[in-house]
């Protein structure tokens, strides 16, 4: 027998090329004559050039290769169980994933339903096959994430907090973000939405810091599922990095669509890295208890990501085809990072919230202090006694850290664009918008609201361009609400009826836990009210004012 | 508790429980392991529904802000307003299917091996070049041109998983969409790999039938009439409870699959029969979906008369395209299908459905 002879040589037969599966299926379609296609979501960019497919893959091989990325996935967490995984898990870290898990299947799933918005949009029927796939990548992901989150539940010590988990979504102050995130996927200016915003700057940027960084984190903190099910996840992502890459460069070459295109990139942009940073940033750096000091810090990680990655090896290429790039936007976002405390500063407003939250969240310790003060020269003086403040007062019997005045924190505004806080107070600005003063967090946010989401831009007419709408400022909804009524009302209430769900402390003991007894008597208000209620010299005074900031005060 | 010894509590060390693992300690919510916040069909929760309910969430449960981007015109994110069917509760639809995405991967997965095996073997043995030469020429042409119904009906589909008001309704649209589209590249590289077996197979002939043959037109023409639809529940109804039993099984199964074997294709049925096993689902989910809509105690009479219509209006343009179809029946070397017949069990099917969902059989489908 030939050394050289193999089932494979003698079983194969003559097959058609890739390429040539994919051109086949790509001639599947055909302009309609008899009638027209339906109602397309509108754009108000030109698609005069069809997009190509880079992946170049058919269902065919497609489904037995989820299929066997599914059975890892699986096998993995039937493996965590016999393993017994959740007796070494770090309770911290998983209280955090009650807040994540919460958010993100809804932004997946909205990913899939914004296929429908590019779909027809494209000349030729090339990328279709590269959209529908990304349209069942993205109901796997939602779906493995709600399945992770049950895990989660049935496994893990706690499990109040993930049994209301999408009950919790739609109410929650902090949940609100990634509703701003995903509905910004699937909402307005098909292309705006559904290429530029999700495929060209969530997926290509920033999924790296969510589904790649996240989880490394998590195996540090002895969750060995979460990387199984996020890594996985990611691996679709490439798919649909092509899938924008590909109607980006259909699109690039006819400078009418140019000044669109930096519009959207700069809102992306800003909006991604005020919601991706502020709620990543916090888990990474404030869900661990691994502070090995040679790993790598959020800012670290941010500049291998967004910085290197994205801005340098995509964004800056862009450049060649006439395209203004935002450069500045990213220093600033950098700067917010490293030099203004944007995680840390989110981090403790998530904290001073804790009682209308659905998640535990613990205080740092002197481990902790150490780790920071290396890794951010300068934290210590800053927070250092605000998570001194919270371990005291955590518990029951204490008054409640979002009303107690002896910490010195003051309350936040909310910015109307990117729906965190406005926590960089020297950044705060205001704005007046079809007649009504909003609040923002930074001039990005400004612009985003002001600007970018307008029936015109720069001169231009827009008519496709999306909307702000809802009841954005989270405080305004419970205004004049005793805060024991609000979280009731909100249903962050365990099953007894009395205890609360969040708590301040991972103390699994029912003498230690708060319930809405120890928080009554406290009442909610809505920042933007008041600042709304006030003459504009007075308004300026305030802003100023604002902008100075507060100083936690020593906590002994 | 005073607050001195409180805060001296607060500094102890924590870890007295010192595992993660369920059961470790005892407390408030220390056992309430089950999504807790919509209401199961059955007794419990099946697993799609912990999957599936509520992730698309609704200003009128717990969606406390309300949707926070609209379009230009004020529609919010999901509306109500884009299909003329109305809903007293519109999150009460369960798919009959219960899919989710692992069960939707193994099923396309197995489908996808399945006809592959077929193929391969097939052609190992040398089966195509066996196939009736007319009967080749029936697959190069119409199997060719009916591949883009079934491409049509999916990106129509992939169109209508946008718009409907819950994650249950979508979520079944979407598999519905992914089947099709599946089964459209089936055919396409089926057809691809046996022509390579047989030499002057014309693959591009399937194409120019659909565009061009009188006998594809009426097919067409429906098949467009569903995709310009702009209400997504029209083309969900008019895909699975029109087109599907009076021209998808019609040529699938009242032609392809019986006629096949006697001209020595046994490949065909085993590739075609996937995509009847598809539409039983796709079709179970339709039929569950409009009941609930057809008895709705508020608006089930408006409901029905609007499926009425949509029933009558796409009938007619289904009833048409089988009639042109019927020339196909007669091409065959060895006839063992009669056009007929296939055609009385399609008028059949479509009165079954229409009959379970209350609706009125049109005149045409009568007899």
């Amino acid at each position: 027998m030939s050394a050289s002879l193999t089932l494979n040589k003698i079983t194969a037969q003559k097959g058609i090329s890739i390429a040539e599966a994919a051109n086949r299926v790509a001639d599947l379609g055909w302009t309609p004559s008899y009638v027209q296609e339906a109602m397309t979501f509108p754009t108000d960019y030109k698609i005069s050039k069809t997009p190509r497919d880079p992946m170049k893959q058919v269902l065919r091989s497609y489904f037995p290769m989820q299929e066997e990325k599914d059975n890892r996935v699986y096998g993995a967490l039937d493996a965590a169980l016999r393993g017994d995984m959740f007796r070494n898990v770090e309770p911290r870290w998983v209280e955090w994933m009650k807040l994540f898990l919460a958010i993100i299947p809804f932004p997946e799933i909205s990913a899939a339903r914004s296929m429908a918005m590019v779909g027809r949009l494209a000349p030729g029927e090339e990328l279709r096959t590269g959209f529908t796939m990304q349209m069942v990548d993205e109901f796997r992901h939602s779906t493995i994430q709600m399945n992770l989150k049950k895990w989660y539940m049935e496994n893990y010590i706690d499990p109040a907090g993930f049994d209301i988990t999408e009950a919790a979504f739609g109410k929650c102050y902090a949940t609100t973000i990634g509703r701003q995130f995903a509905e910004g996927f699937l909402t307005g200016d098909a292309i705006t939405a559904a290429n530029v915003y999700l495929t060209v700057v969530a997926e290509t940027a920033f999924t790296n810091t969510l589904f790649v960084a996240m989880p490394s984190e998590a195996a540090r903190n002895g969750d060995y599922a979460l990387p199984t099910v996020f890594l996985s996840v990611q691996s679709d992502e490439s798919r649909h990095i092509g899938n924008g890459h590909s109607m980006l460069m259909a699109m690039i070459n006819d400078p009418s669509n140019h000044q669109l295109l930096e519009r959207d990139l700069k809102y992306a942009f800003w909006q991604n890295h005020a919601i991706v940073d502020a709620a990543i940033g916090t888990f990474i750096e404030y869900g661990t208890t691994n502070r090995d000091k040679n790993k790598e810090s959020y800012a670290e990680l941010w500049h291998r990501w967004i910085y290197e990655d994205y801005y340098r090896t995509y964004m800056l290429p862009l450049e060649k085809y006439g395209i203004k790039i935002h450069h500045d936007d990213v220093a600033a976002a950098w700067d917010r990072i490293v030099k203004k405390n944007y995680v840390h500063k989110t981090a403790q407003f998530f904290t001073v919230g804790w009682s209308v939250n659905f998640w535990r969240i613990e205080a740092q310790t002197e481990r902790d202090f150490e780790w920071f003060e290396h890794k951010y020269p300068g934290w210590y003086a800053e927070f250092g006694d605000f998570w001194k403040w919270h371990a005291k007062l955590s518990v029951p019997g204490e008054t409640n850290i979002l009303f107690n005045s002896e910490v010195g924190y003051s309350y936040p505004h909310r910015c109307w664009s990117c729906m965190v806080p406005c926590l960089i107070r020297e950044d705060f600005v205001c704005d007046e918008v079809d007649g009504k003063i909003y609040t923002y967090c930074s001039e990005g946010c400004r612009w985003t609201h002001k600007v970018a989401f307008a029936a015109e831009y720069e001169g231009r007419a827009t008519p496709a361009m999306g909307r702000f709408s809802g009841r954005r400022e989270w405080e305004d909804c419970y205004h004049g609400w005793d805060v024991a009524d609000a979280i009731k009302d909100l249903g962050f209430v365990r099953p007894d009826g009395k205890t609360m769900i969040a708590q301040p402390h991972l103390r699994f003991d029912s003498k230690d836990m708060w319930t809405l007894d120890d928080v009554r008597g406290h009442t909610l208000g809505s920042p933007l009210r008041g600042f709304r209620a006030l003459s504009p010299i007075e308004r300026e005074v305030a802003t100023a004012e604002y902008r100075k900031g507060f100083k936690i005060n020593p906590c002994h | 508790m005073s607050a001195q010894t409180s805060r001296a509590a607060a500094t102890k060390p924590a870890a007295i429980v010192k595992s993660g693992a369920a059961g470790a300690a005892v407390f408030p919510g220390s056992d309430s392991r089950k999504y807790n916040y919509f209401e199961p069909k059955g007794r419990k929760a099946t697993h799609y529904e912990d999957m599936t309910v509520d992730v698309q969430p609704d200003p009128e449960r717990y969606l406390l802000q309300d949707w926070i981007i609209s379009f230009p015109d004020g529609t919010p994110t999901y509306s109500k307003d884009w299909t003329a069917a109305k809903s007293s509760n519109w999150h009460k639809f369960r798919a009959v299917d219960q899919e989710w995405e692992r069960t939707h991967y193994q099923r396309q997965s197995t489908i996808c091996g399945m006809v592959q095996n077929t193929i391969e073997n097939g052609r190992k043995s040398g089966a195509p070049t066996r196939f009736d030469p007319a009967w080749v020429k029936i697959l190069q042409n119409h199997l060719g041109a009916y591949k883009h119904a079934e491409f049509g009906l999916g990106t129509s589909t992939m169109q209508a998983q946008r718009y409907g008001y819950t994650q249950m309704v979508n979520n079944a649209i979407l598999t519905n969409s992914s089947y099709k589209l599946r089964f459209a590249q089936d055919i396409t590289l089926y057809l691809s790999e046996i022509g390579l077996d047989l030499p002057g197979f014309d693959i591009a002939a399937g194409k120019k039938h659909w565009l061009e043959d009188p006998i594809w037109q009426g097919v067409r023409k429906s098949v467009e009439s569903v995709m310009g639809s702009n209400d997504y529940l029209e083309q969900y109804f008019a895909t699975n409870a029109v087109f599907e039993p009076l021209v998808g099984e019609l040529f699938r199964s009242g032609f392809l699959m019986q006629a096949a074997s006697a001209q020595n294709d046994f490949i065909t049925p085993a590739v075609v029969s996937a995509a009847e096993a598809d539409y039983e689902r796709n079709l179970a989910n339709t039929v569950e979906l409009f009941h609930i809509l057809g008895t709705d105690p508020t608006f089930g009479a408006q409901n029905l008369g609007l499926f009425n219509k949509w029933l009558a209006n796409h009938a007619d343009l289904a009833l048409d395209a089988a009639n042109h179809l019927q020339p196909i029946w007669s091409q065959p070397r060895v006839k063992v299908a009669a056009f007929a017949d296939a055609m009385a069990h399609a008028k059949n099917r479509i009165r079954g459905i229409a009959t379970e969902l209350g609706l009125t059989v049109p005149a045409g489908l009568a007899s």
